[in-house]
């Protein structure tokens, strides 16, 4: 039983591991912030919580941390994900490779130029009036 | 926890630890050169992700399972500092 354990941790480990690497290539070579984050948060989801998986089939104890641990990745990195992804669209994050119209028009406001390239410091109409 | 396959498993955790430093090498290029805000913001998430992963294999390799409670703080303290940095960027970017 504690072989099978040991063996199923490793393979966990090792994939964990792999995807990581994936999601960490992803974030590299992928063109913009949205695209990016696409490959950030699934296969960097999956692999963190893989590799925890592992490390807690491998040395039997700190069960219930690494459940914790496990419950809490999967519960907030999508949140969070989705979060700084609405946020990245409305600061006016570059985007590339659109293929037809933006299907978000209209429904979130959005900044024509990304933060980096104002020259207003970022402050919004209303601050400039006052 | 005597050994997996003949290898110690301290060994063995701590090469696996070595492999790992690849993606947090990647993810802290991008979160350095990353041409915006956003992206560095997402080579963060993705860092954290990282880090937890680095935590649960210290765990094992040192023998200690105090490391995996680090994971967890961690995981935790990335979604609040996400849910900062992402509204950090929505007040600095919606026009009226």
């Amino acid at each position: 039983m504690s072989a099978v354990l040991d063996v199923l941790g490793l393979l966990a480990i090792l994939v964990g591991i792999v995807f990581l690497i994936i999601a960490a290539i992803g974030v590299v070579r992928l063109p913009d912030a949205l695209q990016r984050m696409h490959g950030a948060t699934k296969a960097g989801t999956l692999g963190a919580t893989l590799v925890v998986l592992g490390v807690a089939g491998i040395s039997g104890q700190g069960l219930f941390t690494a459940g914790l641990t496990v419950l809490v990745l999967l519960l907030t990195l999508p949140v969070g994900a989705q979060l700084l992804g609405r946020a990245a669209y409305m600061s006016g994050a570059t985007l590339r490779d659109l293929h037809g119209p933006d299907p978000l028009r209209g429904i979130l406001d959005r900044r024509s130029l990304p933060l980096e390239e104002r020259t207003d410091g970022g402050r919004s109409a209303s601050d400039r009036k006052a | 926890m005597s050994g997996l396959f003949g290898i110690d498993v301290p060994v063995l955790a701590s090469v696996l630890l070595v492999v790992l430093a690849v993606p947090l090498a990647l993810a802290a290029y991008r979160m350095v050169t990353g041409p915006g805000y956003a992206d560095r913001f997402v080579a963060l998430d993705m860092l954290t992700a990282v880090a937890v992963a680095f935590a649960a294999l210290t765990a094992l390799a040192t023998g200690s399972s105090a490391f995996l409670d680090v994971g967890l703080g961690l995981a935790l303290i990335n979604f609040v500092a996400t849910c900062a940095v992402a509204a950090f960027l929505e007040r600095k970017g919606g026009d009226e």
